[in-house]
């Protein structure tokens, strides 16, 4: 009996394992370790704070998100043993694989920042990655009768960077529904030079920002919160002061990652852009938020690279070489405010540009710009994350990014170096 | 792309000034640009964190973020933001004419 044995069960890690249980050859088994009880739509944290109609259900029963055949271990990973090729887990057993994927994600960490911990987290100062802390935020904004409230992304890279953004289009929105948005001032503070990473796409939303009267603080790298002054410092000691702080944390990767040394230096795993196998070891894949690549941490990406890993998985099951590469597809829907949404959708070389999506000239979606299409989408997407995305169903968005419906032409991808096929296998 | 001459040598850039090729680089080359972007005089300290830099490119086949920085070159952050404001990483890799650090999208 061969194991594949994957570790994490957030989007990256169920997504795979239901694609992968029954698709294997006969005599390899699906093992998935995570000790969470729960999965947890993340998506829905963005919109927590601002729900005004008590609590929404997020999460589902862990067991009921797995297929038959798929075997959940409910515990802890402690340490990667990769020269005996397997893993010990907190409960003191251990795990033997043959393959392995580490899709253990990135976890926020405000401790890593002086002073965001203090006495004031959870009163003042707050983040929306957590449920525990998305309910403590809505209940702060509840509360907030006016003053300045500054959203901070501490450093990159952070899950789903256009959140930050998001929250803030959604704050505008809700402050004007309560009849109090002149009384709220809105800052982002932000070690990017702009609203976003790539240029297109920065200066659309830089202007949604200046129309909505949000003031960006650019460039500015967070070294420490002043709890007593209510204020960020920079490292080069610049002080934003705040009413209410909504801090996007450090992100890092899972501990057992670092402690096996498999972990860059905020323990994110070295991972080939393409083909997703760890650089450091040829049996261990990694995907999701837990590798160190450029593209987003974002379930879109999580999406696509299960589909790539899925091919090069079963390829590794028969003793081949990885024949299918991952270009970097991400989309993602942004949330601003009124109604309605922006849809973006890009890959590692070309950056979010206008157009359609998914399909040329109909759409029926426009990218890059506010419709309400879009929002209505983004709303709808949580039913096809649990019953389409999760269980490992086919979804008719292709994994490659295409150029189709977008302005701007861009050189079509090289063939695959592995099996020299060019595209028409990995579409297969 | 553009060109620019840095200490009488044309060198090709992108838009936002980053050698295209880090080959071309020299120390005059890094001084020339240093001046241009206002982290001037490059001190011991500075060259310290470009030498890391570009011997780091060349074994990761990729420019080091600021973290990274910190963490191998044994200038703490703080450290690294006064000698370049404002973007450590950016200014550094600019500086030793490497690309510009891989942000996450």
């Amino acid at each position: 009996m061969k194991n594949l044995v994957i570790l994490g069960a957030g989007t990256a890690g169920t997504t795979l394992a239901n694609r992968l249980v029954g698709r294997l050859p006969s005599g390899w088994s699906v093992t998935v370790a995570d000790p969470q009880e729960r999965h947890l739509y993340q998506p829905g944290l963005l919109f927590l704070p601002f729900s005004t109609n008590g609590d929404v259900r997020l999460e589902r029963p862990r067991g009921a998100t797995f297929r038959p055949g798929v075997t959940w271990v409910r515990d802890s990973v402690e340490r990667i043993e990769a020269d005996e090729r397997r893993i010990r887990l907190a409960g003191g057993e251990r795990l033997a694989y043959d393959l392995l994927v580490i899709a253990s994600g990135a976890q926020t960490r405000p401790d890593e920042t002086p002073g965001l911990l203090g006495s004031e987290w959870g009163k003042s100062a707050h983040q929306f990655y957590t449920l525990d802390g998305s309910r403590a935020l809505r209940r702060a904004l509840a509360g907030f009768a006016g003053g300045r409230l500054v959203v901070n992304v501490v450093e990159m890279p952070i899950k789903c960077p256009v959140a930050p953004l998001e929250f803030l289009f959604l704050a505008d929105d809700y402050f004007a529904r309560r009849g109090i948005r002149e009384r709220v001032e809105l800052v982002y503070a932000t070690p990017l030079d702009g609203a976003f990473t790539r240029p297109v796409a920065s200066k659309v939303l830089s202007s949604m920002l200046e129309e909505k009267g949000i003031r960006v603080e650019a460039e500015f790298s967070t070294g420490e919160v002043d709890v007593e002054g209510r204020s960020l410092v920079s490292y080069d000691e610049r002080r934003v002061p705040y009413d209410l702080l909504v801090s996007i944390p450090t992100h890092r990767g899972a501990a057992f990652v670092e402690e096996s040394g498999f972990g860059n230096e905020l323990g994110f795993v070295p991972t080939d852009p393409k083909t997703l196998v760890t650089k450091q070891d040829d049996h261990i894949f990694a995907m999701g938020d837990a590798t160190d690549l450029s593209s987003s941490k974002a379930g879109s990406v999580a999406h696509f690279q299960s589909e790539i890993l899925e091919r090069n998985l079963l390829a590794a099951a028969r003793g081949l070489s990885p024949c299918d590469e991952f270009d970097g597809h991400s989309n993602c829907f942004i949330e601003s405010g009124h109604g309605k949404a922006l849809l973006i959708d890009f890959n590692y070389d070309v950056e979010p540009l206008p157009g359609v999506f998914p399909l040329p000239v109909v759409g029926p979606m426009p990218l890059l710009k506010e419709a309400r299409r879009n929002h209505w989408a983004k709303l709808a997407f949580q039913w096809v994350y649990w019953n389409l995305l999760l269980p490992g169903r086919t979804i008719p968005l292709s994994p490659r990014m295409s150029m189709g419906g977008k302005r701007r032409p861009e050189p079509v991808r090289a063939s695959c170096p592995a099996c020299e096929k060019g595209d028409q296998h990995a579409s297969a | 792309m553009p060109a620019r001459e840095y200490a009488g040598r044309v060198v090709e850039t992108n838009d936002e000034g980053f050698l295209l090729d880090s080959s071309q680089w020299t120390p005059e080359v890094g001084e020339a640009i240093a001046r241009e972007v206002g982290v001037w005089p490059l001190n011991e300290r500075h060259w310290s964190v470009v030498t890391f830099c570009r011997e780091d490119a060349a074994r990761e086949g990729q420019s080091p973020g600021v973290r990274r920085i910190a963490r191998h070159s044994g200038i703490d952050m703080k450290g690294l933001y006064q000698l370049f404001p404002k973007g450590p990483g950016k200014l550094a890799s600019r500086i030793a004419g490497l690309p510009k650090p891989q942000g996450c999208v």
